[in-house]
């Protein structure tokens, strides 16, 4: 940060002439400063307010509520109770919840961290040898699958994986009869639907990352006579290991809180077989009405959201020091 | 490595390494039919959807429409249908993107341009913003808004998604603001001008490209987001397109392919097209991704 040194006051000009900050002042002007260093903040407000109320509020609101009865409808609606750590009991009681969670993780790591992760990297690599036009093109069909809005490209998966839908319609071309994916296999459907639409995002940030890494170091090791695969583990890689971990932290939490794709493809179903968290709190909340509840299982998210929020800071601190 | 040689190198003649043009023929070759074909995956399931949508008879089969006809799109060309919604959803991203930007630009000033013991907690606060599942947080959302009565109120939606996205926002507009140097402001200060004057008449003109950055990215999520207005709208004439999308396949959608995918599509073409502006005009198409790898 190049801008630290220079510490201007409010008005500028007039605080030129401040003696410098350890010199005795008489209090009047002290208090003065105090207050120019105050006001000289004001602008923060508006986003604190904001934040406050819209993001804070209702952190603080979601773990009270999970200590309450708090419903949809009917008395608790009004005057929610006070009930403890019931629902936290009752969470550890759900069979459901468990499986949730377990789904929760296959989804972010078979979806995110691994797919994700190794298909964008790969395509990364790959258009680096590739054809200028073939990349540019392929590199556009992948990106518009990231730019549609979340609902259509829901739809489009919907379509895609249904019974009479284009992959069984492929498959039958082989001579194969395929199942009705959506319902035979939930979640490796909307795993397979995460990684259409996700896979974009690794993808330009590992190409932005590749073209950073000067190409003297790779000839120097081509040079030295390492293959393909060899420059590839032990300098590229390790030269781009800040962005892999940035990478993956941010498509871990982007796809804890994937909602739409799996809502709009098979609603958690079938039974609860690709309920993941998210769609259980909502399910709780709103479908079977127990705020309380839902709040619960919001407040573990947002526990998983919070550790991974502070590895990931952790991880990019080195860099912002 | 080159101690892993075999003992006589002599014997087998290798390749000779070329560094300027490596060798391009076969390893190419092999890159660009693997591309093509990750390609044909990724395009199969967006070729349904155009498809689909010039075809009278869709079903959720790929094929080549019989005869190529607009049907689909006169007749979701309704203002029930389309044009409330839109309008909707362009109200809803304007206005995010817009009380988010001048909120993010107010904020980052003086977190750019004075120490203050505040700053510190404050950019480790909105950095740990910037990672929290907003879906975790919708249901402990839905009962403020009930308790604020701003439940179905397009102004409280724009509210709480301007502060979903601020904490992003204010990351990437510090980021932005700090490569702008206060030399030029200083400038300023001396010929009397107050710090707002200065942030309007001289850092913002001069981070154009990072404000663009900013609000098309806020917009692209106010704009495709379904979540948030799909719990906290509830009627018709004030939802935005994603819901009255939805709302659609609900009712129709196993009887009218074709109507969904036209619909789809025309709900889709505007953040298409401005992306493809955006990574023409702002340095290549990972501006965005660029922007927010920090």
């Amino acid at each position: 940060m190049t801008t630290q040194q220079i510490v201007p006051g409010r008005g500028g000009a007039a605080d030129v002439a401040v003696p410098t900050p350890g010199a005795p002042g008489e209090p009047a002007r002290r208090s003065a400063r105090r207050l120019a260093r105050f006001l000289r903040m004001v602008p923060v407000a508006p986003a604190v307010a904001l934040l406050a109320t819209f993001l804070a509020g209702p952190i603080v609101w979601s773990l009270y509520g999970s200590f309450t009865n708090a419903a949809l409808t009917g008395k608790n609606a009004s005057d929610p109770q006070w009930i403890g750590f019931d629902n936290y009991v009752k969470l550890l009681n759900d069979p459901v919840f468990p499986l949730s969670l377990w789904l929760t993780v296959l989804f972010t790591l078979g979806s995110a961290v691994i797919a994700q992760n190794i298909l964008g990297l790969g395509l990364a690599l790959v258009m680096q040898k590739a054809n200028k036009q073939v990349s540019s093109t392929v590199g556009t069909i992948i990106v518009a699958a990231w730019i549609l809005p979340e609902i259509v490209a829901a739809f489009v998966c919907y379509a895609y994986f249904s019974q009479d839908g284009t992959l069984n319609q492929l498959l039958a071309v082989f001579g194969m009869t395929g199942p009705n994916w959506l319902y035979s296999f939930p979640m490796l459907a909307i795993i397979l639907a995460n990684l259409w639409r996700g896979t974009a995002f690794s993808m330009m940030v590992y190409q932005a990352a590749l073209g950073d890494v000067p190409p003297e170091i790779t000839e120097a090791a081509m040079i030295d006579g390492a293959g393909g695969a060899k420059r590839l583990a032990y300098v590229t890689i390790p030269m781009i290991r800040n962005t892999i971990t940035t990478n993956t932290m941010l498509i871990t939490l982007q796809t804890l809180s994937v909602f739409t794709l799996v809502y709009v493809m098979t609603a958690g179903g079938p039974g609860n077989d690709s309920t993941t968290l998210p769609i259980l709190a909502y399910k709780e909340a709103f479908r079977f009405s127990n705020i309380g509840y839902g709040t619960a299982i919001a407040t573990v998210m947002l526990l998983i959201g919070a550790i991974f929020s502070v590895v990931y800071i952790r991880a990019l601190r080195p860099s912002k020091a | 490595m080159t101690t892993l040689a075999p003992p006589a190198p002599a014997a087998a003649p290798r390749l000779p390494v070329s560094v300027a043009s490596p060798k391009r023929t076969v390893s190419g070759m092999m890159a660009n039919a693997a591309l093509v074909l990750i390609g044909i995956c990724f395009l199969l399931p967006l070729a349904w959807l155009v498809l689909a949508s010039f075809d009278t008879s869709a079903t959720y089969q790929t094929r080549i429409p019989a005869s190529l006809s607009l049907d689909n799109f006169t007749a979701v060309l309704t203002p029930e249908l389309t044009f409330i919604p839109l309008w909707n959803s362009l109200v809803i991203s304007v206005g995010t993107a817009a009380i988010t930007v001048i909120a993010s630009l107010l904020a980052a000033y003086p977190l750019s341009r004075y120490q203050a013991r505040f700053n510190k907690p404050f950019m480790y606060g909105v950095l740990f913003g910037t990672c929290l599942p907003i879906t975790a947080i919708m249901v402990p959302v839905y009962s403020l808004f009930v308790q604020f009565n701003l439940l179905d109120s397009i102004p409280g939606t724009i509210l709480f998604m301007a502060a979903a996205s601020l904490p992003m926002a204010i990351f990437m507009t510090k980021n932005f603001m700090d490569s702008v140097p206060v030399s030029l402001e200083e400038a300023a200060w001396i010929d009397g001008a107050s710090a707002m004057r200065a942030l309007r008449a001289i850092v913002i003109p001069l981070m154009r490209p990072g404000i663009a950055v900013v609000s098309i990215f806020v917009f692209f999520q106010a704009w495709g987001n379904f979540f948030v207005p799909f719990i906290l709208l509830l009627s018709p004439s004030k939802q935005p397109a994603a819901i009255s999308i939805y709302s659609f396949f609900g009712q129709y959608g196993a009887i009218a392919y074709g109507q969904l995918a036209a619909f789809s599509l025309i709900y889709a073409v505007p953040v298409i097209a401005l992306y493809v502006l955006v990574s023409r005009g702002i340095g290549g198409s990972f501006a965005l991704a660029g922007a927010v790898k920090g």
